[in-house]
């Protein structure tokens, strides 16, 4: 019971401070804000129960009042903006991203990169795109280009993840709940 | 650590935070509810009185936090300039900028403490799923007590590279930064527990 509500505790906390760290500049130079990635993280170590509880707990907080979305964006706005349908998908991402590294009895970094790339880029996508076209009143598809620059970074985003978890699964065997 | 709610205080601060939450999913819906641009005006019109009652202080900072509309404002924009449809780009653009705004005041004139009392009580529902509201409160009160924590051991996590390495420390940071969250976890939990657990 404490395990669990610390982890999940914890991770929420990790998702705010990935978001307020300056952005990470890839190799190429493209700046990917680590936010999400935080979110899939949650999903592939924290598994998909205990992962979708630590985004929803993150996004209780914003919610609530601190900017700790990427760009210090925050409280009940973000509700009625257009990108409200990422806000919503991040738990489902983390949740399905949990899923499939627990079930996939692939090796551990490929079922989390797996997994984060369905939940962070498949999932999350779908659900942000279908909100920017019910708020901004534009067909999917016209939705779907605004969204379209960022597929290189979550990609990026996905093979981290994966990295991230087969490290913890390496250095922490035990305190990596989706394989537990 | 620093919230949106407002440093100046407005007589919206005095208002009970239900309420105000209250009002503001009526209005939103309201909003919703509405297709002519006409009646979007009054009603955005309506949204900047309110706001610009608090003074000309917390009508500037209003008016920053709606910077992250801007580049949505723009694309609606020259995308309704350039099909011709100009009523439809005015509502969804008056319709946006009128319920972040609204929900913007909600934020700015309630404390976090009140705020989150009332997000308890509208979660309290959720002990019929099994989520029981007291360690709902403790996850939030550590939460925040750990975010300026994990920011600091991130700082010295990209310090410590920065000393060995010319580089940038970038993603290599992502590795130390999880497992910290995890040894915390774990640590956390063995203090709650040695002080009577979390239920």
């Amino acid at each position: 019971m404490e395990r669990s509500l610390t982890h999940i505790a914890l991770f929420a906390a990790l998702i705010a401070v990935l978001g307020l760290v300056p952005k990470i500049d890839l190799a190429s130079g493209v700046p990917i804000t680590a936010q999400s990635l935080g979110v899939m993280l949650c999903g592939t170590v924290l598994g998909a129960r205990r992962g979708a509880l630590a985004v929803g707990l993150f996004l209780l907080v914003t919610l609530a009042g601190l900017p700790l979305l990427a760009g210090g964006r925050g409280g009940l706005g973000v509700l009625a903006s257009p990108t409200v349908g990422y806000l919503i998908g991040f738990p489902v991402a983390a949740f399905v991203a949990g899923l499939i590294t627990r079930n996939w009895r692939a090796p551990v970094g490929l079922a989390a990169t797996v997994g984060a790339a369905v939940g962070g880029i498949v999932v999350l996508n779908t659900m942000g795109i279908f909100g920017m076209s019910v708020m901004l009143e534009k067909s999917l598809s016209e939705a779907a280009l605004l969204a379209a620059p960022y597929f290189i970074g979550d990609s990026l985003k996905a093979v981290l993840a994966g990295l991230v978890t087969q490290a913890i699964a390496r250095a922490r065997p035990e305190a990596l709940l989706s394989r537990a | 650590m620093l919230t949106l709610t407002s440093s100046v205080e407005i007589w919206a601060h005095r208002l009970p935070a239900g309420a105000k939450l209250g009002a503001l999913a009526l209005g939103t819906v309201g909003l919703f509810a509405l297709s002519s641009p006409l009646a979007l005006g009054v009603a955005a019109l309506a949204v900047l009185g309110l706001v610009a009652s608090g003074g000309p202080r917390f009508l500037r900072e209003s008016l920053l936090m709606l910077r992250p509309l801007w580049p949505f404002v723009l694309i609606v924009a020259v995308w309704h300039l350039v099909t011709g449809d100009i009523s439809g780009g005015a509502t969804v653009i008056l319709r946006m900028g009128a319920a972040v705004a609204a929900a913007n005041f909600a934020t700015m004139t309630t404390r976090l403490a009140e705020m989150l009392a009332v997000i308890e009580a509208l979660l309290s529902p959720l002990r019929l799923f099994g989520l029981a509201p007291r360690p709902m409160a403790l996850a939030l009160a550590l939460v925040i007590r750990f975010i300026p924590v994990m920011l600091t051991r991130i700082e010295a996590i990209s310090l410590a590279y920065r000393a060995r390495s010319p580089r940038r420390a970038g993603w290599r940071i992502l590795m130390p930064a999880a497992l910290a969250a995890l040894d915390d976890a774990e640590h956390v939990a063995d203090a709650l527990r040695a002080r009577g657990g979390a239920g």
